[in-house]
């Protein structure tokens, strides 16, 4: 079964991502709780919510980093209790703040996240030089990466989160303190890897703009996922001109419940 | 294998871009051991000392003759009252006073026996009781040679005690302080350049990227541990040389066993630096915690500078769990005393369960953080 889901189809119909009741607790705190939904293959999706709201909680237990409490999710096929190392090399994740190493170069950079990921030297080779002619950086192959324009770090962090091809991409907030013109530049990364290359791409935001870019978005409140749908079709549910409103409106709700 | 490869490279890369580091990690053992042999040091020589002679007479004038003569002592003023001493005291002029008494010479002669006062500067303790120490030292000689010339006739018997320092016969302190330093120095580069480098991942953000590399987490540390484990060698090595070359200490037992226990301390330094890196999320902080908890009581209560075994329980108690105090004593034995590994192995044993302990918590914690 691990082996089907990780064939690649064109046709979206199949899961990539699974999750039921997916449940964390700490201690008496439940920061992610009994969530449950779907990924297709090839699909880019919005995974929004408040600061606090239990989404990176959420995403660590998605890439093996952290041990569910209960529930359970199968990530490119792998299950996350008993397989985090085989969901590691199938996926690739990209840090807040786009960390990279400020005091190596461009190329050190990629041949270090190629080796670790262990890509065969040859290989290495050639994917750095299509790397860095594909995003124009040859010229800078060997300048510091501390010395780059942020957005080219940006773009080059991408690049390095999917060196090692995997059929799922995770961003933790990638657009974070970027300016407009760089956000929109990075979104058609993310579109051309979502539809060139067949990439899922599970993405986490906090501008309401970017979750329209989505294939479907996922709503967190309070550690509860309380709308799953694509951006139009949540717009109407919920009688909104935009992702803004919806947001603010599920988040008006809950708290007046609570 | 190769991922383990690439790893290393990278943390070399680190060390080598980072000049200021590097100097740190290569210059500051020297300056450590240059400042400690030349700066640090209970030896004097030249020392201003006064004299109250008032006796005038020929025993008293050879008295002053013998104290000044090896040029350790140096006649600086020759006073005529106990208040001109005190002057020169407050003044800085002297650290020692000599205060011969009258009829010096006439009740020796005749009585066998006289009292010569010395008075030394108390706020400079260890200074003091050098000087005291080797001023009496002078007079002893001094009377043991008069007595010899003197009552050659009478044959008056005495009792002379003949003191040999062994293993350190002149009681140089380059001997005290190239182990000491040695401890100090491989504690802070294993300890806290590794503390340092892991909670430098951890403020960079791009220890999330490791954790969800395929690299295993105990890969992710021994990568970037080897690289110190190399210099921390190299810097052992380093010290031991100018020791030896500079400073002139002796290495009277196997170099072999001395190298061999100096990995195993630095192991035991190691697991200290990644126990308090899993607890330290900034490097201010892993800097902060290793100065605090590893420096101050590596020098302090480590048996370097100060015995040990003359401090108060609770301070021995802490002293035996520092790893450099069992360190230090194996440098001693094997350096000095040139024993073999039959009379180092219990430290060697207590070496090599502390750094186990330290990285099974170590290990624990690192865990429980990824959970």
């Amino acid at each position: 079964m691990p082996k089907d889901a990780q064939k690649q189809d064109s046709s979206m119909a199949e899961p990539i991502i699974t999750a039921r009741s997916l449940t964390r607790k700490f201690g008496d705190f439940t920061a992610v709780d009994a969530i449950s939904f779907q990924v297709m293959e090839g699909e880019i999706f919005g995974f929004l919510g408040a600061n606090g709201a239990g989404k990176s909680t959420a995403i660590r237990m998605l890439t093996g980093l952290l041990r569910p409490t209960g529930g359970e999710a199968r990530v490119a096929g792998f299950d996350v209790y008993t397989q985090p190392n085989d969901i590691k090399r199938n996926i690739g994740y990209m840090a807040q703040r786009f960390a990279l190493y400020d005091d190596l170069t461009v190329l050190e950079n990629i041949r270090f996240f190629g080796g670790i990921y262990g890509l065969r030297r040859q290989a290495l080779r050639k994917k750095s030089e299509k790397l860095l002619q594909e995003l124009e950086l040859e010229s800078v192959a060997d300048s510091l990466v501390g010395s780059l324009p942020l957005g080219w770090k940006q773009r080059l962090a991408f690049s390095v989160a999917t060196l090692h091809d995997p059929p799922i991409v995770f961003l933790d907030e990638p657009t974070g303190g970027v300016d407009p013109v760089t956000r929109r530049q990075f979104w058609e990364m993310i579109y051309h890897a979502a539809r060139v290359q067949k990439r899922t791409v599970f993405v986490t935001t906090h501008y309401m703009d970017e979750a329209e870019y989505c294939d479907r978005v996922s709503i967190m409140v309070d550690g509860r996922i309380e709308a799953l749908d694509t951006p139009a079709k949540l717009k109407t549910n919920f009688n909104a001109a935009n992702m803004d409103e919806v947001f603010l409106k599920l988040a008006r709700k809950n708290q007046s419940t609570a | 294998m190769n991922r383990f490869r690439a790893f290393v490279k990278k943390e070399f890369r680190h060390i080598l871009r980072d000049r200021r580091t590097l100097l740190v990690l290569l210059g500051m053992p020297m300056a450590q051991v240059l400042i400690f042999g030349y700066a640090v040091t209970n030896e004097f020589r030249n020392a201003n000392i006064a004299v109250l002679d008032q006796a005038h007479d020929d025993l008293s004038t050879e008295l002053i003759c013998k104290l000044t003569a090896s040029g350790h002592l140096r006649l600086a003023t020759t006073v005529d009252d106990e208040t001109d001493i005190h002057a020169a005291f407050k003044a800085g002029a002297i650290k020692l006073a000599v205060v011969i008494p009258p009829r010096f010479a006439t009740t020796l002669q005749r009585e066998g026996h006289s009292t010569v006062q010395l008075l030394a500067d108390g706020s400079e303790p260890n200074y003091a009781s050098s000087l005291v120490a080797y001023a009496n030292q002078m007079i002893a000689d001094f009377q043991r040679e008069r007595l010899a010339a003197k009552s050659s006739a009478a044959f008056f018997p005495s009792v002379n005690v003949s003191t040999r320092m062994l293993y350190n016969p002149e009681l140089r302190s380059a001997y005290l302080f190239v182990p000491g330093v040695m401890a100090l120095v491989l504690m802070l580069i294993s300890a806290m350049m590794t503390s340092l480098t892991i909670a430098r991942e951890k403020e960079l953000g791009t220890m999330e990227l490791l954790l969800v590399s395929p690299l295993h987490p105990l890969l992710i540390v021994v990568g970037k541990v080897t690289p110190y484990v190399l210099l921390a060698f190299v810097d052992g090595v380093l010290i031991l040389t100018v020791g030896v070359l500079v400073f002139g200490v002796p290495i009277q037992g196997s170099l072999l066993l001395l190298l061999a226990m100096s990995v195993l301390y630095v192991l035991a330094a190691l697991s200290l630096g990644i126990l308090i890196s899993t607890r330290a999320k900034t490097q201010q902080a892993a800097m902060m915690g290793s100065l605090i908890s590893l420096m101050l009581p590596t020098v302090l209560l480590s048996d370097f500078i100060f015995p040990l075994a003359s401090m108060p329980l609770p301070l021995q108690v802490i002293g035996n769990i520092i790893p450099a105090r069992w360190f230090i004593a194996i440098l001693r034995d094997v350096m000095l005393k040139g024993v073999g590994w039959g009379y180092v192995w219990q430290e060697a044993a207590i070496l090599g369960g502390m750094s186990l302990v330290f990285l099974m918590v170590a290990m624990k914690n690192f865990k429980v953080r990824l959970e």
